[in-house]
């Protein structure tokens, strides 16, 4: 009797805990992950093993040689990988995933005190690093054929189906299509919302994409703020400049970026006027670089620029204490 | 811009007491009745060991101004008066009575003379009632307004948003009329217009009952609010009645609101109507190692055990047990504490539900801020509380925080926020206090200097 707990309040919790968070972000991805194999084969599946392994592995290895307790239970290097993954080219060799992988765990969050204190988000940072460093393989792309069945099903022309490039290897992303003004060559709607279209293996299919999000939206671990204003921005803005807004919209890493990157939690405000900040200020530098910029994508800029600015945002759009009187 | 309501939690009820009319429990044979269970100061024992004491019989006076008198519920002899371990952490004297089983009620208890807002006052000094949701702040203190017309609504306050606890409620059915004539009391002395009683919506019996109650141009009204915890926050209830904020360092007095539980308002009433003081309670025990969860009415000062015991005992072996509900209630070290004023219920869990979370690191994701009534940051608050900046403490504004726990109840990395926030004010103190008296000391020596160069 003598050994009662003794507490500060609240003496009662909610369920959640981060590794349920993290999971329920591990079950959005599934949709994308199953797309991206049947879109691009087996091998998107182990490229995303293999970033997984080695992001879970170097986060233990890291943990392990500096004596932290290790936070591979929480899930989050899983989700890290599968993030990295998703921003890869189908062919990239295995080695230089890992590297990326790693690059991501230790470099971008470990170093930085591990989960919740990196300030960048480490599979956008790490796929920038691979980008510079990798310029040849990361922007090696595949452009896939999407399957007679479905051709026949949507009523898509022969010259749609084969996703407007003769060479089904090694062709121009829409993106870089829609730079150089080839707008003819661009892949019909159709096949950019399933994903039959060249880009880097997770970020193809739209639907599997907005289910996943529309399920994070349902569990509540992400708000709307940021994927709305985001992507809402790139729409309107490319609407005014006459760059075919639809067609941006699904092009590239914005889906995935908008609504699995700009929603991270350690990287972005806290506040729902900040993440609206954050959403809009995403879409502006997206649309600049696609534009203007020397690079045809501009998704992973533009959320690492404003990662950069997310605690001044926070700090901004602090909602004034009830009652509260200054100083 | 108004905003509708304000944030919080939804958790869950348990209101599994709600339906049992209170029974009283059999006289403990000893009770510990503290001198301190209000804010203020302590109460003065005026019986002496050995004295023979009955039920309704003074024990200890009010000493000064923000104090409160105790009354005996048990009719027995004063064994011993010294200091007693309070859930607190601190000591507190206590007068021990050891019961005689009788339960004789003093003679001569009557109804007191009220004719004026003066005597009505003096009415509820005497009365010992204090705020019995929670606070323990004397009623007589909260109702001595300067200048009547300052009061514009008063609010009845039968929210009761923590989980488990039902005793408010049991007042609501079962002393509806009491709180009534609390409520006439209230309009007659102290001019109010306008009374509104906020009950949540998860209680529709109380709030039928009262609305039944109302007749046209009665100047009350009941309003149904939602089961939103912390909804029964005073802060909290005042914006969702009256859509007024309290600015940080005034009291609900100046922006015309007062507000008072209902089981206090019910208290005064009865003493003014029979001249029976506070000296026992309402009790909820609940909680998953209660074997017959109820209500029960328990003198003030008998020992938990003896409470629980009357409750059937335990299922399992409790292992953590509260004053209170689980947001805000106070863990006790050991089950020799007694039912004080302010006890509401009492809790025992066992040790699946009395097991403490694991801690991990702070993932950044908002919800704390998203869920604080009064839009803190508690996850700001307790960076800059580990970087001991109480500057920053300052612009937070964590002085503002009630404690009511919605940010550590919804954190997924189990952060003892409430902890924090608690820690936190008292470095935001000591920072301040610190500040003025260097200030002092500055412009002490700089007039010092002045006098020096005349």
């Amino acid at each position: 009797m003598n050994n009662m707990t003794v507490s500060v309040s609240p003496h009662i919790k909610d369920k959640t805990n981060t590794t349920a968070i993290m999971r329920d972000v591990l079950i959005a991805l599934c949709p994308a992950l199953i797309a991206s194999a049947v879109i691009f084969g087996a091998r998107a599946l182990l490229v995303t093993a293999v970033c997984v392994a080695f992001a879970v592995g170097s986060e233990w290895v890291f943990e392990k040689t500096v004596k932290k307790p290790s936070t591979i239970g929480d899930l989050s290097a899983a989700v890290t990988g599968v993030l990295l993954a998703f921003n890869l080219p189908v062919g990239i060799p295995l080695w230089q995933a890992a590297f990326g992988s790693i690059v991501a765990i230790v470099v971008v969050k470990q170093l930085f005190g591990g989960i919740g204190q990196n300030f960048a988000n480490p599979a956008i940072t790490a796929r920038i690093v691979m980008l510079l460093a990798f310029s040849g393989t990361m922007t090696a792309w595949v452009t896939p054929q999407i399957p007679e069945v479905l051709s026949n099903l949507f009523g898509l022309s022969a010259a749609d189906a084969s996703s407007g490039a003769a060479d089904a290897m090694s062709s121009a992303t829409p993106l870089v299509l829609l730079k150089n003004g080839e707008t003819e060559s661009l892949p019909a709607v159709v096949n950019m919302l399933l994903g039959y279209r060249g880009g880097c293996l997770g970020e193809t299919s739209a639907v599997a994409l907005i289910i996943g999000g529309v399920y994070l939206l349902v569990r509540r671990v992400i708000s709307w703020h940021t994927p709305v204003a985001f992507v809402g921005t790139v729409f309107l803005l490319t609407l005014l400049l006459g760059k075919q807004p639809d067609y941006q919209v699904l092009s590239g890493g914005l889906l995935l970026g908008a609504v699995f990157m700009a929603t991270d939690y350690s990287t972005t405000p806290s506040t729902n006027w900040g993440r609206v900040i954050f959403g809009i200020g995403c879409g502006l530098v997206t649309v600049l670089i696609r534009v203007w910029g020397n690079y045809p994508e501009g998704v992973s800029f533009s959320i690492l620029l404003m990662n950069i600015l997310t605690p001044y945002i926070s700090r901004l759009t602090r909602a004034k204490p009830l009652g509260g009187v200054k100083a | 811009m108004l905003k509708k309501s304000l944030h919080g939690v939804r958790v869950p009820h348990r209101k599994n007491t709600s339906e049992d009319k209170p029974r009283r429990i059999n006289t403990p044979a000893v009770v510990n009745i503290p001198m301190s269970m209000h804010i203020g100061a302590p109460a003065k024992p005026v019986v002496k060991v050995g004295d023979d004491v009955k039920v309704g019989q003074l024990i200890a006076e009010a000493d000064g101004f923000v104090s409160s008198p105790i009354y005996s519920g048990v009719s027995g002899k004063v064994k011993r008066i010294g200091d007693m371990l309070v859930s607190s952490g601190g000591r507190v004297p206590a007068v021990t009575i050891e019961t005689d089983g009788k339960q004789e009620m003093l003679e001569g208890i009557g109804p007191p003379k009220v004719s004026s807002l003066q005597e009505l006052l003096e009415a509820v000094r005497s009365s010992g009632v204090v705020g019995l949701g929670g606070a323990g702040f004397p009623t007589a203190v909260k109702l001595s307004v300067k200048d009547l017309s300052m009061i514009d609504e008063v609010i009845i306050n039968g929210a009761e948003c923590e989980p488990y606890i039902t005793s408010d409620t049991r007042t609501m059915i079962d002393d509806a009329d009491l709180v009534w004539e609390g409520i006439e009391l209230l309009q007659k002395y102290l001019r109010v217009k306008r009374v509104i009683i906020g009950i949540e919506d998860n209680k529709p019996r109380c709030i039928a009952n009262f609305r039944s109650m109302c007749k046209p141009g009665c100047g009350v009204e009941v309003k149904a609010l939602p089961a939103n915890y912390p909804q029964g926050g005073e802060k909290v209830l005042i914006f969702n009645t009256i859509g007024r904020i309290v600015p940080e360092g005034k009291l609900p007095i100046d922006v015309g609101a007062v507000v008072v539980n209902c089981t206090t308002l019910a208290a005064v009433a009865k003493y003014i109507k029979t001249g029976i003081p506070l000296y026992e309670k309402c009790v909820t025990v609940d909680g998953s190692a209660v074997r017959n969860p109820q209500n029960v009415i328990a003198p003030i000062g008998t020992p938990l055990k003896d409470i629980f015991e009357f409750c059937g005992g335990f299922k399992s072996d409790p292992q953590k047990v509260l004053y209170g509900g689980p947001m805000m209630g106070i863990a006790v070290p050991d089950l020799e504490q007694p039912v004080l004023k302010n006890t509401n219920a009492i809790l025992a869990f066992d040790a699946k539900d009395a097991k403490l979370p694991q801690e991990t690191s702070c993932i950044k994701c908002g919800r704390c801020i998203a869920h604080c009534p009064l839009n803190l940051a508690p996850a700001d608050i307790e960076t800059a509380f580990r970087l001991k900046d109480a500057e920053t403490l300052g612009r937070l504004k964590v002085n503002l925080c009630m404690e009511c726990g919605c940010c550590a109840y919804v954190c997924p990395a189990n952060r003892n926020l409430v902890q924090v926030n608690k820690l936190a004010k008292v470095m935001l103190r000591d920072y301040q206090s610190a500040q003025r008296a260097a200030e002092e000391m500055l412009k002490k020596s700089r007039d010092a200097k002045k006098e020096g160069s005349k």
